[in-house]
């Protein structure tokens, strides 16, 4: 039932990921690509949970160790060059001063 | 009534809040003016997620005060530390002509992360012989995370070293390249089956580190041979295969962030994908097995025999001073020659001679979607003057001079009427129907595809040799010495 409810949050989600998305200009399409991929950073959240309920195998601690590194570069790297491009992204009277 | 909500109630909670502020974020993404707020909130949501799973019952049984080293809290400090110093220090460092190297590294580590996950899960919940009840479920979304997580780390590693010029650019091809790849796919989907199946349970081990290796092979078969203009799809492609991944990891944890974030994330992948395929008017399928840039493609017609007219810079000027309308049409070259900047002190030079600019770019400029406008707006052009092509066309025919800097496909008038041709209905930008065309070009070769470009030959167009930053720094040294 749980496997259901999953598959429905799924479903609707990239429904709603589809209307998200297709509103974004053109000119933004780097700055979006940057931004989904750090939001798809949240997979850290998975290697958090395994790495703490794991710490007494040490196999699964490094790759876990690992993973929660390669996330939060992804997630931190990602939201800091995504803030980065964006505030090159000036009105014209903004420029001019 | 607060006595009634557990600490999972309020941890899911969380995750709720985590996930509107994601929504919010990609919604304010919409528009150039609340973009970066909405970004700002979208990483508030991360890091209430964050917060919150330290709260989680499992990771907070790791709670060990006696042993450092088993404590789960201090390994996860120590990794996020160590990720996002890395993180930031890359984020400050890259320049923008290497974003799309660095989107497709970021997206690399990301699906990298994912399968290990998975992997780490499985192994946890294998490595106790007994009381291990079999869940379809788990073992499906764990054997998808791992093919695709790994697919998306190398083929993102492949598509790093051929955008940073580590390996060459260019679609490599080879016979039965195909069947192979139909193959690794065979026996992926052959060992998902075994791991799947409960009664052959004892060759999990196997079959998992079988898709483990088909996966790293196929990520990088499937990048091969697509060629460097060709870039922007892959990429956009991958980014969506990470969020799959992420939402496979969900589902192996029972995570409604990962699956709602997975799902966005893939559907904006698979949207830029398909942006790109329409603009390039060519099928997925297409685009991702006939390696396009490695063909020596030649036009159907081998142009009307006629010679590109060739002017001085100084000839130049004098069209230019007297425009009242200017469309500079910029693509990759430009970015190679880093002349983005004298293009901006040129428009401005132009702009306080009384004309009109603006900038038109083609939705497949530059090495990932939008990579030409962020560019641009590195330079301090204003976005209000960032056109896209539907927006620049029709009024193409009022405008006295396009100037084409770097760019050549996408201004190929063969595309609209030329059948026999590679790119024939490929949408593009009507730099010919300007009063006058101005194309910067390095030599008289022809462009990426290697397809002759009609444009250079027609009777408005007038060519402009040279390397493009010292040909605009240049028409921009003649209005100031007027």
């Amino acid at each position: 039932m749980i496997f259901l409810l999953l598959l429905f949050i799924l479903i609707i989600a990239t429904f709603l990921g589809r209307e998200l998305i297709s509103k974004v200009p053109s000119q933004l399409h780097t700055p979006l690509m940057s931004a989904t991929n750090a939001i798809s950073g949240v997979t850290v959240l998975g290697a958090l949970v395994v790495c703490a309920a794991n710490t007494d195998d040490v196999l699964i601690l490094v790759l876990s160790v690992i993973a929660i590194i390669l996330a939060t570069i992804n997630t931190v790297g990602g939201y800091a060059v995504t803030d980065r491009m964006l505030g090159m992204f000036k009105k014209k009277e903004d420029k001019k001063q | 009534m607060i006595n009634e909500l557990s600490l999972s109630d309020l941890n899911n909670l969380a995750y709720i809040l985590a996930c509107v502020c994601t929504i919010i974020g990609i919604k304010m993404l919409g528009k150039p003016t609340t973009a970066r707020r909405g970004m700002l909130i979208s990483a508030a949501g991360t890091v209430v997620a964050v917060i919150a799973v330290f709260f989680d019952g499992q990771v907070m049984d790791s709670w060990d005060a006696g042993n450092v080293l088993r404590n789960g809290y201090f390994w996860c400090f120590i990794a996020i530390l160590i990720g996002s110093i890395i993180g930031i220090i890359w984020a400050k460092k890259v320049q923008m002509t290497g974003m799309p190297e660095l989107v497709a590294l970021f997206n690399g580590f990301g699906g990298l992360a994912s399968a290990l996950v998975a992997f780490s899960s499985f192994y946890a919940l294998h490595k106790i012989e007994t009381g291990y009840i079999y869940d379809a479920v788990n073992d499906i979304s764990t054997s998808i995370a791992i093919f695709i997580g790994l697919i998306t780390f190398s083929g993102s590693m492949l598509a790093w070293g051929k955008l940073s010029e580590k390996i060459t650019g260019r679609a490599i091809v080879f016979k039965g390249q195909k069947l192979i790849n139909l193959f690794l796919l065979l026996v992926a989907v052959a060992a998902m089956v075994i791991y799947v199946t409960p009664s052959l349970d004892g060759f999990n081990l196997i079959a998992v580190l079988v898709l483990t290796g088909i996966a790293l092979v196929f990520g990088v078969a499937f990048v091969l041979p697509i060629g460097g203009g060709d870039m922007p799809v892959v990429i956009s492609l991958l980014n969506s295969l990470t969020g799959i991944a992420v939402a496979m990891a969900g589902f192996i944890i029972t995570n409604t962030m990962l699956i709602v974030t997975g799902a966005l994330v893939g559907a904006s992948g698979v949207i830029l994908t398909l942006i790109m395929c329409k603009a390039m008017n060519r099928s997925l399928g297409n685009l991702l097995f006939s390696g396009f840039g490695a063909t020596d493609a030649v036009s159907g017609k081998d142009g009307t025999g006629a010679e590109p007219k060739a002017i001085p810079v100084e000839d130049a000027y004098m069209v230019l001073e007297a425009a009242e309308s200017v469309v500079f049409i910029p693509g990759y070259g430009m970015a190679v020659a880093q002349a983005q900047h004298a293009v901006r002190e040129l428009a401005g030079k132009l702009e306080e001679n009384g004309a009109e600019v603006n900038y038109c770019v083609h939705p497949v400029a530059g090495r990932m979607p939008g990579h030409m406008n962020v560019l641009l707006a590195e330079a301090d052009i204003p976005y209000e003057q960032l056109r896209t092509m539907e927006e620049m066309n029709p009024i193409m025919p009022m405008q006295d001079v396009a100037i084409v800097i770097g760019a050549n496909d996408v201004v190929n008038p063969a595309a609209e009427t030329d059948e026999a041709s590679p790119i024939y209905g490929m949408p593009i930008i009507k730099a010919h129907e300007a009063k006058t065309v101005f194309v910067l070009k390095r030599g008289k070769g022809r462009g990426f595809s290697g397809i002759e470009n009609e444009l250079f030959t027609k009777q408005n167009t007038l060519m402009i040799y040279g390397d493009a930053k010292a040909t605009i720094a240049s028409l921009a040294n003649e209005f100031t010495a007027e």
